[in-house]
């Protein structure tokens, strides 16, 4: 039986509530409102500004030249760089889980170290290496390849840190049903191994595509910020409100906001879909 | 890791070269992109001695800097732990309308441009905000100032401890909760003897995670900031504005500082991991 500590029973009511299930409530409405104050007034401010000029003022402000510009190569860049997490991603988790090497702990926590370093460090780290001065053979400072490297940094570990835990649990009696059965490695692989790491790439894809779109820290100083060329739009949009053109600045921002809450609600998709099939 | 019984074998029937083949590859795009960069900034700064990289980090600009990014992190690391655990607890155990949209903004920050955090802040809190007139009666300065960057450091890093603590609830059921409720335990005796204990971990890990994202933030802190060299400048910026001034030498040796702050950050989570395992 578990014993519950002698004390006394008829405590006053606490913060949480009375007796049953209103406590969390009571907090979740403590929560929700500082949630609004952080979070939503904030967002809703940048919407409420975007409509400042009509929907005449929103489109002029969305398919500007420049604006338009800075948004096709952030979405054409994000997409690039998506595609390459979804392979690298993949094999770098795989050979964390099924390769045997010294160092593997080490290389494994490696994986983390996008998430903890600062951006603007992150751009300045790349830069020292492959830009201008540094000791690469080649000099990527300034170019939209940059651009690239820099996401492809930042966005690192959100393909393996979701293929990882995937991989662990896979029944491998499967594989090796279809290997005693003559199938060939990549037969297995295609066939037995992909298709149940399909919803866990989506979702880690899913991510990184929403963190690529608003990428600004680890972009600002590799990419040289040249309008039309390696200008993203969250450089862009840092331009607009120094130049003082909020309204703009909150429509680019919004089309920004939208394309991100859609791929969160896609990835919340994919992983309650994960969910009911494993239950 | 899971002992298996084809212990060395990647894939049953696959040979050791192609073993081998994806390890190098992987390994050599881990060494390319992270492992050779950040080496690379500790070798520059240390290049002309540790006494120019320390010179350059005790400058009274780069120790405001310093300070002023520990404020941050003091301020918005326990207002996000007590949200975070008051959030997860209302999500995984109360029952009540809207807890699928609260749980999706709970996200939103993650997905948020940072630039666009700092353009929201401004239209709320800045002078010709909705709240600005107000703000300027009373003499109070958000953007530009103090309270703005503790504000944009609190919105990016919102989610973290929720979403750690959200599974842990979730695993550790409710039958425990339920026993001592009904051997009369009020809600915050439950709380403190049961649930905290069982969630400790995942708060933990949360809170590395919080204090991560609250040192390195960059862009919503630029925007809101105003950059004000030995005000409102954090580790962040000062590093930026170092670059700018082609003090290469100060720009890296502040990156290292940061750098060695996110790799104890990554060493702690690693020795976290080990506990929860056991």
């Amino acid at each position: 039986m578990a014993s519950v500590p002698a004390e006394p029973l008829a405590a006053p009511r606490s913060l949480f509530g009375g007796r049953g299930r209103a406590g969390p409530a009571v907090g979740g409405a403590l929560a929700t409102a500082y949630l609004s104050l952080i979070v939503l007034i904030p967002l809703a401010a940048v919407v409420a500004e975007s409509t400042h000029g009509g929907a005449s003022g929103f489109w002029s402000a969305v398919t500007g030249a420049q604006a338009f510009a800075a948004m096709r190569f952030t979405v054409l860049v994000s997409l690039i760089v998506v595609a390459i997490n979804v392979v690298t991603g993949t094999l770098i988790g795989w050979v964390l889980v099924r390769d045997e090497f010294p160092g593997k702990r080490f290389i494994n926590a490696l994986i983390d170290l996008p998430f903890a370093l600062p951006t603007i460090v992150a751009g300045l780290v790349l830069l020292a290496l492959y830009g201008p001065n540094g000791p690469a053979p080649f000099d990527i400072g300034f170019t939209r390849a940059a651009v690239a490297l820099a996401l492809l940094f930042v966005t690192l570990p959100f393909v393996v840190r979701s293929v990882q835990p995937v991989l662990m649990e896979l029944d491998r009696e499967m594989e090796e049903a279809a290997s005693s059965l003559g199938a060939r490695p990549r037969t297995i692989f295609a066939r037995i191994v992909l298709p149940n790491l399909v919803p866990a790439i989506a979702a880690g894809a899913g991510l990184a595509f929403a963190r690529a779109l608003g990428e600004f820290g680890s972009v600002v100083l590799i990419s040289g910020n040249i309008p039309f060329k390696t200008e993203v739009a969250s450089v862009f949009l840092y331009g607009q409100i120094e130049s003082d053109n909020q309204a703009g600045a909150a429509a680019v921002s919004v089309v920004l906001l939208v394309l991100s809450f859609v791929l969160l609600l896609f990835v919340s998709w994919i992983s309650t879909r994960g969910q009911r099939r494993a239950g | 890791m899971p002992a298996s019984s084809l212990q060395g074998s990647v894939l049953p029937g696959s040979s050791r070269a192609s073993k081998l083949t994806l390890r190098i590859v992987a390994l050599g795009y881990l060494a390319l992109l992270l492992a050779v960069p950040v080496a690379m900034v500790f070798y520059r700064t240390f290049e002309h001695g540790v006494g120019a990289a320390f010179d350059a980090v005790t400058t009274p600009a780069a120790q405001h800097a310093f300070w002023l990014t520990c404020l941050m992190v003091a301020i918005a690391v326990p207002l996000n732990t007590i949200f975070g655990i008051a959030m997860a607890l209302a999500l995984v155990r109360g029952r009540w309308r809207g807890k699928t949209l609260v749980s999706a903004i709970v996200d939103l920050p993650f997905a948020v441009s940072p630039v666009v955090v700092g353009l929201a802040l401004v239209l709320v809190y800045g002078n010709r905000g909705w709240f600005g007139t107000w703000l300027t009666e009373h003499g109070i300065r958000v953007i530009f100032s103090t309270p703005g960057m503790v504000l944009a450091t609190i919105f990016v890093s919102l989610p973290f401890v929720v979403r750690e603590v959200v599974p842990v609830l979730r695993e550790i059921g409710i039958e425990q909760e339920d026993a001592a409720r009904t051997l009369g335990a009020t809600p915050l005796q439950t709380f403190r003897r049961i649930t905290l204990p069982a969630i400790r971990w995942g708060v933990a890990y949360g809170v590395i995670l919080t204090t991560a994202r609250a040192l390195g933030e960059y862009g919503a802190v630029a925007v809101v900031s105003g950059k004000i060299e030995g005000q409102t400048e954090t580790m962040t910026l000062f590093v930026e504005q170092r670059f700018d001034a082609f003090d290469l030498t100060g720009a890296y040796a502040a990156s290292v500082v940061l750098a060695l702050l996110a790799l104890a950050v990554i060493g702690t989570m690693t020795l976290l991991d080990r506990r929860k395992d056991r």
